[in-house]
């Protein structure tokens, strides 16, 4: 296993670097040095030479990729790109435009965001899993066919119109929970339960569909059909054999987006105020802030690669069969 | 479990009964203290007095720093009076007008806000002692009083190598050796990560008389410079807290000045974690300083005069809570979290009523919780300009003046506003913002080029003039008469989403009604100011915020010296008129005086009929506060103001806990809602269970 691990490490490193060109490319395809200059000085009464001045202080009064002006290797070397991105690989972060920490905001802002995240993620999937369950074990019945509707239904609604009405039903008119904020600790939990419970049903639709869908498809092995045969419950033949073998396929969407849950919802943490990683990205592509945006991007990317990698190391203990070699 | 269950939200149905409020955001060792809770939208970039020039962060530090003047709270037409000076500073001229100089003396006895950079072992700290600390505010304080040496510390740092402040480049031109000065500075800045101390270093126009009183000297004559001591650029800065913050591992953990001020005003900040929450609390030290006993009329009978002469400030904390979305912001406040608010657009018609005769007013929800509406005009303008250098829109000529006054007439900004802003705005007619000195209102306010006065009141000319001008200019029915060619305007501006397009809609209709086809180019920031630092541009639409209510810092605006594209200055237009120019150089320089506003006068003439902007409008901010918020008057270029407003703690905890009492019924209704789905299903299961076998 270990062999393979570092294989996989190894092909991350092309890929990062890729991700780094093309989120370099992409930034400044739309944003020049310049333009940042501006965002950070301000609009009134910026000058040439503060413009300057300022890309000097940050290096980025280089070339951006290529450096025609000097000898030798310094031609790679001596570029945004390279002074900007290998940095990111001995996770070296740097500072923000505006001159923050960028490893110190990421280490603060994280556990807000686990702590919407991971709630969102333990009682999604508990929930789905329930419900995919409870309609497979009454395929064909009213209950089924009520089910799927209502799952297409909150499929069908826009994350947006959740949160807001979320926001507006129970936290305005019924005065249940706050309507945005965050504390730490243990307050925070009145906090969450609003947008982990908007989370939560938000998912509802896609995710319960899904594995509904898997449980019939186990459902109808012989296997299944053994195991009544031999007289068992059908509650034993649901948890202990069905859902069993359907975690293959699940574990596939699921333990890919475990790491994932550091860099926060985008939207929820807008909504609800909650200082995460997702608001921070989004602050970032607001103020034009490179330095942070390309942090993001590579932590990203670095996530990923590590949920890929877990979801390959997860299949070999859910089943026997799948070998590394 | 069942019993547990039921004892549970037994539990909670008491809690409710008993008046406890669920929804409160804050927490509960911040009940029915004297707290003032309001919000902000974007994340402050600085809170260094010399390169914060952002509004939203003059929210902040105009609380912490003090520069030497302030504006008057209450009068309008704004009026400087003194802060830590003990009067306003008057010009002295030398060597004929060559040079003028500032003597500006200060109070004595005013005192630094707790902070450890005034104890001297804070100053050499050992790595590890820095880096685990949490806050700069868990090492010993100190303080000090403040000297006039600060003062001269700060001018010095417009300067520094390492620093950005925006108007570096402005100073330069009028403090005497400032721009060499940085020069001096640049070459002494041998050690980055080091101390850069600033005061062996002299410069030429600043001096130090003695402990109280310095001297500013600059070159020629700059009456504006006056406001500028009213800003946070001219706040003292202790070296000390330079020294401090400039420790190896300081940065690191986001300790630097930009982020933690050190301040002498009646606040200072606590907590900093711009992503959530900002706190400031009363700055122990501070010297106190009475509420203002002038103002109008109007304000005495608002109660703005109750507490003429009280010492301030009123309030002990004062917290900021980040609030991205409007939608929240607004929920919050109708709760009573927040203490005020602005109106966002989606739900001005749930908050205000505007009359047929124009009067605004509060809709009866807002009225029934006793809430507050102020209105002001902003010391601002929006305007659509042309570009002098285009070909087809701009220059001196006959042609181009006819077509942009045939344009002025049509664009209709009385609909505009009554349409997008929900009259949220008043139209100009030319580039001074209402209660500036050298504006005129009434009937010898208006525009001749695009209204008349009628029934007492400003009305736009009809098309027909319009059509008659562009067929002057050889445009007839929108065509050039030479060429036959129908005329096609391009419009740059700066789009915000799908929801401009009525916005882009409406532009290309009051072309239209001139036959000019308009052709809007929607852009991002970056491309549009490329485009007019360029020139590059034939129409676009800008705005502009004074620094301060002076008639200059509008009129330079169109100042042919300040031209955009040739010399990277403020008049994006690129406008000139040699004999505006002359009595613009005239006018800026003189006292308010008779003789200052026949030549504003002259020079709003000359801009009315050479029509390089359509002259569009000033906002205005509509205001909401709870009532029991006191002493809130909007005031657009006094930022401090903190320091005045008082707060009903009382009457607050009364409304907010009547106003949030948790609404229990829904509850009930989800847990029935939920036994109704799985009671038939547990019934299906069991009989499920309980059946033979089916037959294959």
């Amino acid at each position: 296993m270990l062999a393979y691990i570092v294989r996989r490490a190894l092909y991350a490193i092309p890929i990062l670097i890729g991700i780094n060109l093309v989120t370099f490319a992409l930034f400044f395809l739309v944003n020049t040095p310049d333009d940042m200059a501006r965002m950070q000085l301000g609009v009134k009464r910026e000058t040439p030479e503060a413009i300057e001045k300022w890309k000097a202080q940050r290096g980025y009064d280089r070339p951006l990729l290529w450096n025609a002006a000097a000898p030798g290797v310094k031609k790679l070397t001596e570029t945004i790109f390279f002074a900007k991105s290998v940095r990111l690989f001995a996770l070296d972060f740097g500072r923000a435009e505006d001159n923050r920490d960028i490893a110190r905001e990421i280490s603060t802002r994280m556990w807000p965001s686990l702590a919407l995240a991971l709630p969102v993620f333990l009682v999604g999937l508990a929930v789905n899993v329930t419900f995919a369950l409870g309609m497979a074990f009454f395929r064909g019945s009213a209950l089924d066919l009520w089910g799927v509707i209502v799952c297409v239904t909150l499929m069908s609604i826009s994350t947006l119109f959740y949160i807001i009405g979320g926001q507006y039903l129970i936290a305005k008119l019924w005065r249940l929970v706050p309507i945005s904020g965050y504390a730490g600790g243990l307050d925070a939990v009145r906090f969450l339960i609003l947008p982990v419970i908007i989370g939560v049903v938000g998912g509802l639709g896609a995710g319960a569909r899904l594995y509904r869908t898997l449980f019939l498809e186990e459902m109808g092995k012989d296997y299944v059909r053994t195991a009544r045969a031999k007289g068992l419950a059908e509650r034993v033949v649901m948890f202990r054999h069905v859902l069993k073998n359907a975690m293959i396929p699940i574990l596939t969407g699921v333990v890919v987006v475990i790491p994932s849950l550091f860099l926060g919802s985008l939207i929820t943490e807008s909504f609800f105020g909650i200082p995460g990683l997702g608001s921070y990205t989004i602050d970032a592509i607001q103020a034009q802030d490179f330095a942070v945006v390309r942090v993001m991007v590579f932590i990203g990317s670095v996530l990923y690669i590590l949920g890929l990698m877990l979801t390959d190391i997860s299949y070999t203990l859910v089943d026997p069969r799948v070998r590394f070699d | 479990m069942r019993r547990a269950r039921c004892l549970a939200f037994g539990a909670l149905l008491a809690l409710a009964a008993c008046g406890v409020v669920w929804n409160d955001p804050y927490p509960a060792d911040e009940a029915g203290k004297n707290i003032l809770y309001t919000a902000f939208i974007d994340r402050p970039k600085h809170l260094d007095p010399v390169q914060s020039y952002a509004e939203d962060e003059g929210r902040f530090i105009q609380q912490i720093y003090e520069p030497p003047l302030q504006y008057h709270y209450l009068k309008l037409p704004y009026e400087l009076v003194p802060l830590t000076a003990t009067q306003l500073p008057k010009p002295i001229e030398l060597e004929g007008g060559r040079f003028t100089r500032y003597e500006i003396r200060i109070r004595p006895g005013i005192r630094y806000q707790p902070h450890p950079a005034f104890v001297e072992a804070n100053r050499h700290l050992a790595p590890r002692v820095i880096a685990r600390l949490k806050t700069p505010y868990a090492l010993p304080l100190g303080t000090r009083e403040l000297t006039a040496e600060d003062y001269i510390y700060q001018i010095k740092r417009l300067a520094h190598p390492r620093l950005h402040s925006p108007i570096f480049g402005l100073m330069a031109q009028y403090i005497l050796g400032l721009d060499g000065f940085a020069g001096t500075l640049q070459r002494a800045d041998a050690r980055p990560d080091a101390w850069l101390d600033l005061r062996p270093f002299p410069l030429e126009g600043v001096e130090l008389v003695d402990r109280y009183r310095f001297r500013v000297t600059l070159k020629g004559r700059y009456p504006q410079f006056v406001y500028w001591l009213a800003m946070p650029f001219f706040a003292p800065v202790p070296w000390e807290a330079e020294q401090f913050y400039q420790q190896p591992g300081m940065a690191a953990r986001n300790f630097t000045l930009d982020w933690w001020p050190v301040g002498t005003g009646p606040f200072m900040l606590a907590e900093n974690n711009p992503n959530a929450r900002m706190v400031l609390v009363r700055n122990p030290h501070f010297r106190g300083e009475p509420y203002p006993s002038e103002g109008s009329r109007a304000d005495r009978a608002a109660g703005l005069l109750a507490d003429a002469g009280r010492t301030m400030p009123f309030l002990d904390r004062v917290v900021f809570s980040r609030e991205k979305e409007s939608i929240p912001y607004w929920n919050k406040f109708l709760q009573g979290y927040y203490d005020s608010s602005a109106i966002p657009s989606d739900t001005f018609d749930r908050a205000v009523r505007i009359a047929v005769g124009g009067e605004v007013g509060l809709t009866p929800e807002m009225r029934d919780r006793d809430i507050r509406l102020s209105t002001s005009v902003d010391i601002s303008i929006i305007y659509l300009g042309f570009n002098w250098l285009d070909a087809t829109v701009g220059g001196a000529s006959n042609r181009a003046r006819k077509l942009r006054q045939a344009i002025s007439i049509a664009v209709d900004w009385e609909e505009y506003i009554s349409i997008f802003l929900n009259g949220r705005g008043r139209v100009a007619h030319d580039p001074l913002a209402p209660g500036i000195f050298g504006q005129r209102s009434g009937r010898a306010g208006i525009n001749p080029v695009t209204h008349v006065w009628k029934n007492g009141r400003a009305e736009r000319r009809p098309i027909a003039q319009a059509r008659r001008l562009l067929a002057e200019a050889g445009y007839p029915d929108g065509r050039d008469r030479e060429t036959g060619q129908p005329l096609v305007l391009v419009l740059d501006t700066v789009g915000r989403g799908p929801g401009d397009k009525p916005r882009f809609d409406w532009f290309r209709r009051q072309f239209a009604k001139l036959a000019i086809q308009l052709e809007i180019r929607d852009t991002d920031w970056n491309r549009f100011q490329e485009k007019i630092r360029k020139g590059s541009q034939q129409l676009y639409i800008l705005g502009w915020n004074a620094d301060y209510p002076d008639p200059e810092n509008f009129l330079f605006l169109l100042n042919g010296q300040q031209s955009r594209a040739g010399k990277q200055g403020e008049n994006s237009s690129n406008y000139v008129n040699a004999e505006y120019d002359a009595l613009f150089d005239r006018m800026k320089n003189m006292p308010n005086s008779s003789e200052r506003q026949e030549i504003i006068d002259r020079m709003v003439d000359i801009v009315r009929r050479d029509a390089p902007w359509l002259w569009g409008f000033h906002p205005v901010t509509y205001e909401l506060s709870q009532s029991w918020l006191l002493n809130d008057k909007p005031n657009n270029m006094a930022r401090n103001n903190l320091k005045y407003l008082r707060v009903n703690v009382e009457r607050r905890t009364g409304l907010r806990r009547e106003w949030n009492q948790p609404v229990l019924w829904p509850l009930v209704a989800i847990f029935a809602l939920l036994a109704a789905a799985v009671l038939p299903a547990m019934a299906i299961y069991r009989r499920r269970e309980r059946m033979a076998a089916r037959s294959a």
